[in-house]
């Protein structure tokens, strides 16, 4: 593992992480970090260090996730939190319209809530990535969501360098982690044992140098970024799971009557935990709803899921009736036909489709299966 | 022009509304404000009735000409029920033109054919209206249309006056004729093999419903027309019509901004297996 990049660095104790907080809510900033809450760590507003999970660390495994006491005091001393902040930057629930009818005709307007700007804290490397692939979808060059492109331009990222990988975890794979590597002002690493518990605080940006120049810090030095380094390797080399990548791409794409999509989906419940879960999953449908006068309409977009019969519904019937097809649709997307349509795994490797899956299906697992005995070629349904 | 918000419908008021079919209307719809945006033969707009809900549905008018945008709409359901309920003077939400359409630039010189089935005609009736507006740089031009019964062919009037056209091949068959149909009877694709098609000139335009184009692009396979010169116009469920909602998705394909027109040489491997 190299030692981290020789970029502007500073030591912040608790009271410095404490200091970073209140700095950002004195900028206007909401701050949301990791709290416990029902038993899970979520991301929810915080107002300082004493909402995180001090002591808290989360069992994770395939179809299972428990809360459980570490032995030290570490505040992020856990993995994926069941909802990453997808569901801040791309709301689950938005209304973009409102409409009426005036004397001649529609009266449309625009219905998108200005968000308040977002601190996050604790972005973790793989949730890092997940973000910079939400921007292609709905940052693109021939179509834009401006209301997502506002939250996102205007959110302020600490990132988590991760000190602790869960058995459900493969960003190592993926090339996404345990490091945060891409757009963040600051990025953290947790620097805890006997002798100390501090964050290096590494900038990268204009506006995350400015504001680390007002924490009480000390200067990083060699051992503080050798420390860092050795957190990161420990933890990459902690994975909980792999998954081969290499022609993963064309391994999927031809073989889309591989037998494994049978067996998999009489496991496969086509719940949707997966796609709810997932940071990059970014699909939603729209429902028009009126008043009870009938006076007024307005447009609502909800998060939607492809393992639902409607996802795919056509005059005439479902295009993907079967599970099979659904679940071929959900795994061949996120790994294979994402890097036509985006140019990158649309897989991070969070593991959290393995672990909120009720069943335990393990998207490693499966890719593995298909692997295992490739090239078996649909039939001619022509 | 496209408006600034994508996902903001524009209002438009009906102009004239014509019943085609049994279940199906024509309508003309006309801007509130300002003039309609441009649009190519095989794109398609979004359109929105007041509380309902909105579908896609592809421009069926002549490109160059008017002011409106002219939609032909089939009741299949609510949405699509409820746009052929109403009467000129009503209002009515458009987003768009999306899309790709037919690859008509580049086509000069070229046989043209045209395979529709069924509705699958209105997408193409803008290619049509922009091919006789240059009727001169392209080689033979063939349309070959199948429908249901006699009643159900769509546009018959104009059909039968492009029929009488020297230098237009209309081609009608049916499923079920009646004891006035002296024309072919049996499904589209069974008129691709005796149509004397030249396989290296011809470009091949296909719309209508998914098993039809898959037997129709089969046919042209074996004519030996290359799959790079085989279109088709996919149909799948579409909410955003901008790429981001994913229900669109044909494998890597994003039906919506990728197509709705995709080159056989493309789509030819994931349009035979099931589901995709
Ligand atoms: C690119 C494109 C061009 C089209 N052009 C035409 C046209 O010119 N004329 C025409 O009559 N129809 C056209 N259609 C089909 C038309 O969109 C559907 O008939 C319509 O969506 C049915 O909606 P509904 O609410 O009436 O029916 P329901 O059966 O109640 O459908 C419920 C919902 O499912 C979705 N849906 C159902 N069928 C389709 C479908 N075939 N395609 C996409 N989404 C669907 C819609 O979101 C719809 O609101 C086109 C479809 C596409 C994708
Ligand atoms: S597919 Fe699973 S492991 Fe990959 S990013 Fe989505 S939830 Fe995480
Ligand atoms: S896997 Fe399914 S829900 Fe997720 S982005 Fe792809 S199509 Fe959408
Ligand atoms: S219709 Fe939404 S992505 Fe194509």
């Amino acid at each position: 593992m190299d030692a981290l990049p020789t970029a502007t660095a500073a030591v912040l104790d608790r009271d410095g992480l404490q200091a970073l907080i209140e700095a950002l809510a004195a900028r206007g900033f909401r701050v949301c970090g990791p709290v416990v809450r029902d038993a899970a760590i979520v991301y929810d507003e915080i107002s300082g260090v004493a909402d995180l999970p001090a002591g808290w660390t989360d069992r994770q495994a395939p179809g299972r996730y428990r809360l459980e006491r570490r032995a030290d005091q570490a505040l992020f001393g856990f993995a994926a939190v069941p909802q990453a902040w997808k569901r801040f930057l791309h709301p689950p629930v938005e209304t973009l319209w409102r409409v009426r009818q005036g004397e001649d005709g529609m009266l449309f307007s625009s219905a998108v809530e200005t968000a308040p700007r977002y601190a996050f804290l604790g972005v973790r490397a793989c949730d890092l990535r997940a973000i910079a692939i939400q921007d292609r979808v709905f940052c693109a060059d021939d179509c834009r969501d401006d209301a997502y492109e506002r939250r996102r331009r205007d959110a302020f990222i600490v990132a988590l360098n991760c000190s602790e990988a869960g058995d459900t975890c493969f960003c190592v794979s993926m090339g996404t982690g345990p490091r945060a590597e891409g757009a963040f002002d600051l990025a953290l690493t947790e620097l805890l044992d006997a002798s100390r518990h501090e964050f290096l605080v590494e900038v990268g940006s204009a506006a995350g140098e400015e504001l680390l120049a007002g924490l009480p810090r000390r200067t990083a030095t060699e051992p503080d970024r050798a420390a860092a380094a050795s957190v990161v390797a420990r933890t990459a080399g902690r994975m909980g799971r792999s998954l081969e990548t290499a022609g993963l791409q064309e391994l999927l794409e031809s073989n889309p009557e591989h037998p494994r999509w049978d067996e998999v989906a009489e496991r496969c419940l086509a719940c949707a935990n997966c796609t709810m879960v997932c940071p990059t999953c970014f699909c939603t449908t729209l429902e028009d709803h009126s008043d009870l006068s009938g006076g007024s309409a307005e447009r609502v977009r909800l998060w939607d899921s492809c393992f639902t019969l409607d996802f795919s519904y056509i005059h005439g019937g479902s295009v993907r009736q079967t599970d099979k097809g659904r679940y071929r649709q959900w795994m061949t997307h996120k790994l294979a036909t994402w890097f036509d349509q985006f140019g990158s795994s649309g897989c991070v490797g969070c593991g959290r489709c393995i672990t909120w899956c009720p069943v335990g299906i393990d998207i490693t697992e499966e890719a593995a299966a298909i692997r295992a005995t490739p090239h078996i070629q649909g039939g001619d349904h022509g | 022009m496209v408006a600034p918000d994508p996902f903001l419908p524009q209002p438009y008021r009906v102009e004239r509304r014509r019943r085609e079919l049994v279940g199906a209307v024509t309508l003309e719809l006309a801007p509130l404000v300002g003039a309609r945006p441009d649009f190519a033969p095989g794109q398609f707009n979004m359109l929105y009735v007041f509380g309902v809900g909105e579908v896609a549905i592809s421009l069926s008018g002549d490109a160059e000409r008017g002011t409106t945008f002219v939609h032909t709409v089939r009741n299949v359901g609510a949405v699509s029920g409820a746009l052929t309920r109403l009467e000129v003077g009503a209002s009515v939400g458009v987003r768009g033109p999306f899309g790709r359409g037919w690859p008509l630039t580049g086509a000069e010189g070229a046989d043209l054919l045209l395979v529709a089935g069924g509705l699958g005609l209105a997408p193409l009736r803008p290619a049509l209206y922009a091919i006789l507006a240059r009727r001169e740089r392209y080689g033979r031009v063939l349309i070959m249309v199948g429908s249901r019964s006699p009643e159900d062919i769509l546009y018959r009037r104009e059909l039968e006056h492009w029929r009488r056209r020297p230098d237009l091949e209309v081609l009608l068959t049916v499923d079920h004729a009646d004891a006035d149909w002296h024309g072919h009877v049996g499904v589209v694709p069974a008129l691709i093999p005796h149509a004397g098609l030249d396989p290296a000139r011809t470009l091949a335009l296909v719309c209508g419903p998914e098993v039809m184009m898959r037997f129709a692009a089969n046919a042209l396979l074996a004519a030996g027309i290359g799959p790079g010169r085989i279109h088709l116009s996919m149909e799948r469920n579409m909410k955003c019509a901008v790429g981001q909602c994913g229900h669109c998705q044909f494998g890597p394909f994003f039906v919506c901004k990728d197509g709705p027109v995709l080159g056989l040489d493309r789509i030819g491997g994931i349009l035979a297996v099931p589901e995709i």
